[in-house]
């Protein structure tokens, strides 16, 4: 660069601004004002902060903090929100509470609500087991058929959710527990018992194996399962003949559960989400199509 | 060289790590101690074979006074290079676990301690590298000056290595202390903590020796890097081990304390390592590589100085809406807002460089990336303090918009002003004419600025969506969506970011071979870019016709 000599340094010939009149390893700094638009934004956004910090809580003092002129509190504003959001919907809510399932279920006003109102709870709480959609998944029952292990008519849908199953904080949840056969019977005989099963669905089996399996059955099952393995809802005893499978995928999977039963656990609703919320869940699970 | 000493301390060393796995107090520690015993071990052998007990001449030893100390600075720019391909690779890998979840793969691989080891492999592997590297490089050239502490730098570079290992392996193994961004338990806390009080000593004792009249701005940004990086590391790991030889350690803060301390560091990691840090590689790189003078010295002394004041503020952001007292939440906004224009100031001061010189954006790609470079700090800093505006962040907080801004600024800004420093560094520290090729400065110019526009468009999108999701009520005041279902609505999102990152990856590779074939001598036969050599000989004046 050809340097022009001023009493700082030398002038950038490019752009005829003066430099600093530094130098290191060949880098210069020109001498050129601060960009005036940067400057007053600069400033702009500092008036900014300091009227924000005037008209809201913003500076530490000993106990406390300055509070700020309109007088503003996150978790008050938070209490607001869902004061105002509790009291649009108190009206409704009174109702319900004071309403049996079937007073609910018979007024239009009421069903609409609580379906909503247990659709919004089954999405926050139910959906991580029985899917979005209720259809449930393996181990997880579907909630739209009419297969009902422990009923489905509302007041049985209430008792479910309210007190779940097998939950062992809960006096009242629904329990029942399947004996493991593996020191009652023989391989064989589960065997067989599993092909009887299987042909009651109407998949055809070798009889030489379903026929002595059908006695097994009523000597060892049929005192729960019932004498046509159509299930027993005071025990949550399934259905078998439904061609609906909970917990298992074909025949072998039947004999496993035979010789060692898995058993589900689904919490009770009641303590964490309160009756209403409750009555809801039942309300809009009994709407799903199942309902009886 | 005599390694003598060296050799014996590494000895000792490996002869601890030893112990510690002997009588570790838990099987994490005793497996953590193992690495490091055969890292150690690996390396005191290394060493071994390279000792000399020839001592040195005096002519020699002079020689060596009067050059710049290159080296160590040559192995941080391929370790630069190498951790950046495994930070951006294990990204694509972890942005492919999130669009399809079979590919965690337990216990190891799965996607919670991936994660870290992605942030911790390009913020502090990848950029702590650049860093290192850069700042050794600048302070040298701009102090006319040879590194101060003899072999205290290398040190720093093989100390350093030695904490991302460390830091990796434990993330692998389930060590973590859960703190964001500052994963690695107390022992490895404690070495970093040595580490970078040697790096401290080696940048300010060459500041100190220099024999130019004023410390020139880059040295400025590097130094106020490393100091604040220091007090940050060690407040926010004051913590209580749980036992001498175990991995647990208690955190010295309890509750929103804690919270806001991690914050506190978190933020300030951005600001001081990504942003400092980085602004001095800026400040050296750009004006070199456009051979024009920096902008505003009386802009860069005011933004400077006003980065450093108001970053250190802007922390409690992060906290809005949480338990963090309101006026704290406040204090985090109004500084970030008032952080807009300091921030901004290196953006004009960066840009502004090239007056006198716009062509060469279109003649040179190596300033192509550094503009782009600087065009996405300016955005993401400007987006920054939008989202830290409490309305905003009451939709953008925990959302994907969050990892877009950030990617924005990390691709963008870190990934690429490095990638410019390292195209700038390599032919020079290698002695080499010019890089092997030219061309493919600018395939990779082009795949990282696409692989970025892709990455940050799809997760505004995806972050706004899920945002908006996530508060939709339904007129009787009912929440309209099950979070699965939020999650569930993120696939395709995150199938194109990870499309994104896997352009910047490639990016990174080709750059990886360039560097490569650079450094190995070779040169590619390519055509000049457009209009960049106007004044190019012509290569065969024979066929010329005669006069």
């Amino acid at each position: 660069m050809a340097d022009q000599l001023t009493p700082n340094g030398h002038i950038d010939e490019v752009s005829g601004v003066e430099t600093t009149g530094h130098e290191w390893d060949g880098i210069r700094e020109l001498n050129n004002p601060m960009p005036r638009w940067w400057v007053l934004c600069f400033y702009a956004t500092i008036i900014w902060a300091i009227g924000y910090c005037v008209l809201y809580p913003a500076w530490p003092l000993i106990n406390d903090a300055t509070r700020g002129v309109l007088g503003f509190s996150s978790r008050a504003e938070f209490a607001a929100d869902m004061n105002a959001a509790k009291v649009a919907q108190s009206a409704v809510v009174e109702k319900i509470t004071a309403s049996s399932l079937q007073e609910i279920a018979a007024d239009p006003q009421l069903s609409q609500f609580a379906t909503a109102a247990g659709a919004a709870a089954f999405r926050v709480n139910c959906t991580p087991c029985h899917g979005s959609g209720a259809a449930g998944g393996q181990g997880y029952p579907n909630l739209n058929d009419n297969d009902w292990l422990w009923g489905g008519n509302l007041d049985q849908i209430y008792q479910t959710v309210a007190h779940g199953i097998r939950d062992p904080a809960d006096p009242e949840t629904r329990i029942s527990e399947m004996p493991a056969f593996a020191d009652m019977l023989k391989p064989n005989e589960v065997r067989e018992i599993a092909a009887y099963v299987v042909s009651l669905t109407g998949t055809p089996r070798d009889p030489a194996m379903a026929t002595p399996g059908k006695q097994l059955f009523a000597d060892n099952c049929a005192s729960c399962h019932g004498e046509k393995a159509e299930g027993n809802r005071d025990m949550g005893a399934p259905d078998l003949a439904d061609a609906i499978w909970l917990k298992v995928d074909g025949e072998a999977g039947i004999a496993r559960q035979i010789l060692a039963p898995r058993h589900g656990v689904m919490p009770a609703w009641n303590a964490r989400l309160g009756d209403v919320a409750v009555k809801q869940l039942a309300v809009y699970i009994h709407s799903l199509g199942g309902g009886e | 060289m005599n390694y003598v000493s060296e050799t014996i301390w590494l000895a000792i060393g490996t002869f601890l790590a030893l112990l510690g796995a002997a009588f570790a107090h838990d099987s994490l520690f005793q497996a953590h101690m193992w690495v490091l015993f055969f890292t150690l071990l690996i390396s005191t052998i290394l060493l071994m074979r390279r000792i000399s007990f020839t001592p040195p001449t005096p002519a020699q030893i002079a020689a060596k006074q009067s050059e710049y100390f290159d080296e160590v600075i040559r192995y941080g720019t391929v370790a630069t290079m190498f951790w950046g391909i495994v930070g951006f690779l294990v990204g694509v890998v972890i942005a492919l676990q999130l669009a399809f979840p079979d590919l965690n793969i337990e216990p190891w691989f799965n996607f919670g301690r991936m994660r870290p080891l992605h942030t911790s492999g390009v913020i502090f592997a990848f950029g702590g590298n650049a860093l290192l590297a850069t700042s050794f490089y600048v302070v040298q050239r701009t102090c006319r000056a040879r590194l101060f502490g003899g072999n205290l730098a290398w040190f720093v570079f093989w100390g350093y290595q030695l904490f991302i290992i460390m830091a990796a392996t434990g993330y692998l193994l389930g060590i973590t202390q859960s703190r964001e961004y500052a994963e690695p338990e107390w022992y490895v806390d404690i070495w970093l903590t040595i580490v970078w009080v040697a790096y401290l000593v080696v940048f300010l004792g060459t500041i100190i020796k220099r024999r130019e009249p004023h410390i020139y701005v880059a040295n400025w940004f590097y130094l106020g890097f490393i100091v604040t990086i220091a007090m940050l590391h060690v407040v926010n790991n004051l913590a209580i081990p749980a036992s001498f030889l175990g991995v647990k350690s208690y955190s010295a803060f309890s509750g929103v304390q804690d919270a806001l301390t991690q914050w506190w560091y978190g933020h300030n990691a951005v600001g001081f390592f990504l942003t400092a840090g980085f602004l001095g590689m800026m400040y050296y790189f750009i004006p070199k590589q456009v051979n024009r003078p920096v902008y505003s010295y009386r802009l860069s002394i005011i933004h400077f100085w006003a980065l450093i004041f108001m970053y250190i503020w802007a922390g409690p952001h992060h906290l809005h809406y949480t338990a963090l007292p309101d006026w704290a939440q406040t204090l985090g906004m109004v500084f970030s807002i008032m952080l807009w224009m300091p921030s901004w100031g290196g953006m004009i001061n960066g840009l502004m460089t090239l007056s006198g010189a716009w062509d060469k954006i279109r003649t040179d790609p190596i300033v192509r990336m550094m503009i782009m470079a600087v065009a996405f700090y300016g955005m993401a800093t400007f987006e920054g303090p939008m989202m830290s505006i409490k309305a905003v962040n009451s939709l953008s907080h925990y959302t994907d918009w969050t990892i877009g801004h950030v990617h924005s600024g990390a691709l963008g800004w870190n990934g690429l002003i490095t990638f410019g420093a390292l195209y700038f560094m390599v032919p020079k520290l290698w002695n080499r004419e010019r890089l092997y090729s030219v061309r493919m400065v600018n395939w990779h110019f082009w795949l990282a600025t696409l692989g970025i526009v892709v990455y940050a468009a799809v997760m505004w999108v995806a972050g706004v969506q899920q945002g908006l999701m996530w508060r939709e009520y339904d007129d009787q005041g009912f929440l309209v969506y099950s979070f699965a279902e939020t999650v569930a609505a993120m696939l395709p999102y995150y199938v194109l970011r990870a499309i994104g990152g896997g352009l910047y990856l490639a990016g990174a590779l080709i750059m990886a071979f360039n560097i490569t074939m650079t450094i190995l001598g070779h040169q590619r036969d390519e055509a000049p870019i457009g209009g960049s050599l106007p004044k190019a000989p012509s290569k065969s004046p024979a066929l010329q016709p005669a006069e």
